[in-house]
């Protein structure tokens, strides 16, 4: 099976819509602006892979990058 | 009174979409979604002579590549109109460009964040059920008279610490730029004049007495030298809250109640699975989507494949590019619980919409609200449904029955 997922926000990109926020709040947060980061390291914990790919397929900006480890 | 250049023009009918569109044709007004369908299918733009001259992306790429393009394609008109005035009233940043576009909105930003949204909910929750107590013993109503178009500006009025009151002066500014404004200049400049002298009056009380409400927030803001923004300036981002923030949001909630009336499966499965209003909710936004913009073309270019010229105005049609098949499956379909949606309703790339937080937040306590209290609802077949024209798309009356009513 695969490894641990890994997401990161492209700062450039994110114009922040918001949208990974509310569809993973465990994976990213906003800034004052309301422009988004990745929590921590954006190292995704077991069993939240899912959300990560949903916050990835509905950025319109598509500023969040999945890898696998 | 001198005869004006500005009196209202009337539009031919149209008959060849693809050569010759027009976006204020009654029969684009009324269902322009299989017009979108037909022109897509012919060119990723297509091209008028009306408004002096226009372009049309209809494809989500065509759209996406020319919001991203701020090198050819300018903010300076927001609007596509039968004429171009010489540039006087700006409002950044809306129509500014990078790189003053940046420093223009970051001041804007903080008072949106779904934080500040969460703080302003119960206040909207509230809103949503003072107008439902107004009319819900009728057993039926003009959801856009009496309820859709009430709660972004009371929203908005109590934002900026104003007299929730005082919205139906906003609503009718709003209506003379942005729907008589397109075709009568005279109309949309004394909107504009009164607007600002309102707004001017509110300055000068929070400078004898401060407030903490977003107009003092915002009088208070420093740029990145640290020197206060010029009551101009405030002035104009006061105006463009205004007119960015409440027909696409009357427009926004009032199609989605629309929808909700017509379609009883939808209105059930919300009830019975309120865990799919998010997804709900955008899945609305893409498919109602409001809000067209307009960019000016600055420079020669092309845009898939489509040559552009200046002098050319472009229709930036977010709703058209929510409908292309080549992004969405089933894109004439709604479906509530889409779960993958990439949808442009609030624009693509540094225009991205100031008040989508606050929209969304809107949005769904207004829908949650109704449903509590009006389960059964469906259009009153006496009445009729109509659409306003323009910029900004959504139903400007709405008649519904509730129940058994009728
Ligand atoms: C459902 C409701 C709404 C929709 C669909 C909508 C849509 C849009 C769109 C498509 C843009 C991009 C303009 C462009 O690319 O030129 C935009 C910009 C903007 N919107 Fe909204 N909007 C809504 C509600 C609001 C609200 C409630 C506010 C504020 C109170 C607001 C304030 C703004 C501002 C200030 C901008 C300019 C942002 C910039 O130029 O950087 N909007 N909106
Ligand atoms: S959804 Fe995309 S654009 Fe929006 S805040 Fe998140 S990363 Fe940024």
């Amino acid at each position: 099976m695969s490894g641990k997922l890994r997401v990161r926000v492209d700062q450039d990109k994110c114009q922040g819509h918001a949208r990974c926020k509310s569809l993973a709040p465990e994976l990213f947060d906003l800034d004052d602006f309301g422009n988004a980061h990745e929590v921590g390291d954006g190292t995704v914990p077991a069993g939240l892979e899912d959300k990560a790919w949903l916050a990835h397929s509905n950025c319109p900006e598509i500023a969040i990058d999945v890898t696998e480890e | 009174m001198s005869d004006s250049v500005n009196a209202m023009t009337e539009h031919p009918p149209v008959s060849d979409w693809v050569h010759d569109f027009d976006h204020t044709d009654p029969r684009w007004t009324e269902n322009p979604f299989p017009i979108w369908d037909e022109l897509r299918a012919e060119c990723p733009v297509v091209h008028t002579k009306r408004f002096l001259g226009c372009y049309l992306p209809t494809t989500y790429q065509a759209v996406k590549e020319i919001a991203y393009d701020t090198e050819h394609f300018s903010s300076r008109r927001v609007v596509v109109r039968d004429m171009r005035p010489e540039i006087t009233a700006s409002a950044p940043p809306i129509t500014s460009d990078p790189p003053e576009h940046k420093p223009a909105k970051q001041f804007l930003l903080p008072p949106f964040t779904p934080d500040a949204m969460k703080k302003l909910e119960p206040r909207v929750r509230a809103i949503c059920n003072e107008l439902i107590d107004e009319f819900i013993a009728d057993g039926k109503c003009d959801a856009a008279a009496r309820y859709t178009r009430h709660i972004p500006v009371r929203a908005i009025a109590h934002m900026l610490g104003i007299p929730e009151q005082d919205g139906d002066l906003f609503i009718k500014w709003i209506h003379e730029i942005l729907e008589l404004g397109i075709k009568d200049d005279d109309a949309l400049m004394r909107a504009v004049r009164e607007m600002t002298g309102y707004f001017a009056a509110q300055l000068e009380q929070r400078k004898q007495q401060p407030t903490d409400d977003l107009i003092s927030t915002l009088m208070n803001a420093r740029d990145k030298d640290g020197q206060p923004l010029s009551d101009n300036h405030v002035l104009g981002s006061l105006r463009l809250l205004l007119i960015a923030g409440i027909d696409t949001t009357w427009s926004a909630l009032g199609s989605s109640l629309w929808h909700l009336a017509k379609t009883p499966a939808d209105r059930q499965r919300l009830i019975a699975e309120p865990e799919l209003m998010p997804t709900a909710i955008e899945e609305l936004l893409r498919a109602y989507a409001p809000v067209t913009m307009a960019r000016e073309v600055m420079k020669e270019t092309v845009i898939s494949g489509c040559p552009v010229k200046p002098g050319n105005m472009v229709l930036l049609s977010f709703p058209a590019a929510n409908r292309d098949p080549a992004v969405f499956p089933d894109a004439d379909k709604v479906l509530i619980d889409r779960k993958e949606n990439r949808h442009a309703a609030f624009g693509l790339g540094i225009h991205r919409c100031v008040g989508s937080n606050l929209a969304r937040m809107e949005m769904t306590v207004a829908i949650e609200e109704w449903l509590k209290r009006i389960p059964d609802f469906r259009l009153d077949p006496a009445g009729r449904v109509s659409w306003s024209e323009g910029t900004v798309r959504g139903p400007r009356q709405l008649p519904m029955l509730f129940g058994n009513a009728g």
